[in-house]
């Protein structure tokens, strides 16, 4: 199954973006024309870049509060409220992405809550609609990413923290750590094989965004937010561009992969 | 109690609430727009002063919820059973069993993890087209098949490998096959990797968008996802209804997660990290 219906169809990607082909008639080689396009066309190359961009959306930013999150969560007493916590933070991540998409273009049109918070905090010349701009768009569809990915980085890295040897935390009060040094010298380094697996699942679910840019903007404005999940299925099915598609569906294949590796050779060392 | 302790309680209490209210308050917008007067554009947050229960109702027929569920749950139950038995025996088989080519065939799936479904879609949809499967739910089903199963053979594998080598043997001392070995012993104590598996994937089943989006035409042979997409397109301006039907396409998802919960987040923690 896994050969006849990703590995075969992996290779035909590759034949594919070496032809001009409309999906109909009979196809043309065009030799490297389709990857020099990726580099030249502005419109492909963007798209690449705000893919990288999203990293810092749904990688960073959700690491980081989910590290924050999970320390302060270890502190509690196990309880309804860390439960609470717990799952409340998780919810995002198992609702479909579609639906994600439509609650966050609601938040951020002209009449949803975002608008509304600025407008009751006086801050009325600050609004506006958030996706259709053209500064805004890409952080706001980021945000998105944040609240996806915030609950499983969460959860994975307090599962983490939960496998620390107490004794380290207890040898680090005794050495009059505070809260702050506790964290960088005893926390930090136990969570490496869960920072890993956050940032390998993160980093693809950016770099291969689809349904959440897809529902919000469709790439828009303009080419604000077009990342390269949108722009293979717009040149396939929409613009009949399937030798380009292609080319850029397999190095969109190869630059996550180039990404993912040395991530994970840090998770295996030691 | 030191005022800075009570002071640093006060914060940390004060931080989680505001990331969960993050998490929860798009999902909030949501459900009182759902009850607002139909047809109206209400604010962002605002309970309504008669709330319109019946919205839901309206959402239901609008957009073919029971059509929709059904190819949903046709679609489950033809993606899950079959690669969560697949992805057992695979990983079973990589991780117990010494397999000729076992490395070379665990790297290719390992490349399959990385690989986004984005990439395979265009040549997915002219090989389904060509075989005339294009439209139908098979063109959902088969492909995601072979698309989930990377991820569950590494996630069957990590839990083979940890089992106790010392069953195998035993059972080998008292002349059991390696097939009984399998069904006997191996299989009863994975029982939570695989159905944690199974739930996993049945929210990848579910909750997938683009497959449908491009495989099918018709909507209600789409998954509940796809479906919701086309019902963006095509109420995307009346918000009330959109919100309603987005809600109502939600609960499957999130029952099953609450229902779980418990062991999925535990079963996440094991078998991710391995």
């Amino acid at each position: 199954m896994y050969g006849v219906f990703v590995l075969f169809p992996m290779l035909q990607s590759v034949q594919y973006s070496f032809y001009d082909w409309d999906g109909i008639g009979p196809a043309t080689t065009s030799g490297l024309d389709n990857w020099k396009a990726i580099f030249t066309q502005p419109e492909l190359l963007q798209s690449v870049v705000n893919a990288f961009v999203l990293v810092v959306f749904y990688t960073v930013l959700p690491v980081g509060l989910g590290l924050v999150a999970a320390s302060l969560i270890r502190e509690l007493k196990p309880g309804a409220f860390s439960t609470t916590a717990r799952v409340v933070l998780f919810v995002p991540q198992v609702l479909p992405l579609v639906a994600a998409g439509i609650a966050w273009t609601w938040m951020y049109s002209s009449d949803g809550l975002v608008n509304q918070v600025l407008r009751a905090v006086g801050l009325d010349q600050h609004t506006r609609a958030w996706l259709g701009d053209f500064t805004f768009a890409l952080p706001a569809v980021g945000v998105i990413g944040v609240w996806v990915m915030l609950g499983f980085c969460t959860v994975l890295l307090l599962a983490g923290i939960g496998k620390i040897d107490p004794a380290l935390y207890e040898a680090a009060r005794l050495d009059g750590a505070g809260r702050v040094s506790e964290f960088f010298a005893v926390t930090l380094p136990g969570l490496r094989r869960e920072l890993v697996v956050c940032a390998t699942f993160t980093i693809i679910a950016a770099l291969a965004s689809f349904d959440v840019v897809q529902i919000a903007t469709q790439g828009g404005p303009g080419y604000q937010t077009m990342v390269p999940g949108v722009q293979i299925y717009r040149l396939t099915f929409l613009q009949q561009h399937v030798g380009q598609a292609s080319a850029l569906a397999v190095f969109l294949a190869v630059v996550v992969l180039v990404v993912i590796w040395p991530i994970q050779r840090l998770g295996r060392e030691k | 109690m030191t005022t800075s302790g009570l002071a640093h309680r006060v914060t940390r209490t004060g931080i989680l609430l505001a990331l969960m209210l993050f998490a929860v308050v798009p999902l909030l917008s949501m459900f009182t727009t759902a009850l607002a007067a139909p047809g109206s554009t209400p604010q962002g947050l605002s309970w309504p002063s008669d709330p319109h229960w019946h919205n839901f109702v309206d959402a239901w027929s609008a957009a073919n919820f029971v059509a929709l569920f059904r190819s949903s749950i046709l679609i489950v139950l033809g993606v899950v059973p079959a690669t969560v038995a697949m992805a057992t025996a695979a990983g079973y088989a990589l991780a117990a069993l010494n397999v000729p080519f076992g490395k070379a065939i665990y790297g290719l799936l390992l490349v399959g993890l990385t690989l986004p479904f984005e990439a395979l879609i265009t040549p997915l949809y002219y090989d389904l087209r060509s075989v005339g499967l294009l439209g139908t739910r098979l063109a959902i089903v088969l492909p995601l098949i072979g698309l989930l199963m990377p991820f569950g053979v590494f996630w069957m594998r990590a839990h083979f490998l940890g089992a106790e080598p010392a069953l195998t043997e035993a059972a080998t001392v008292d002349g059991a096959t390696t097939w009984q070995t399998f069904r006997r012993i191996h299989l009863p104590l994975a029982t939570s990797a695989w159905s944690a598996l199974s739930v996993l994937f049945f929210l990848a089943s579910w909750n997938q968008y683009l497959l449908p989006l491009v495989l099918v035409d018709d909507p209600t042979k789409r998954t509940v996802a796809g479906g919701l997409g086309a019902f963006q397109g095509q109420y995307g301006t009346d918000i009330v209804l959109l919100c309603a039907g987005s809600l109502l396409i939600i609960l499957p998802s999130l029952l099953i997660f609450l229902i779980f919960q418990r062991n999925f987040v535990k079963a996440l923690m094991q078998g991710a990290v391995k």
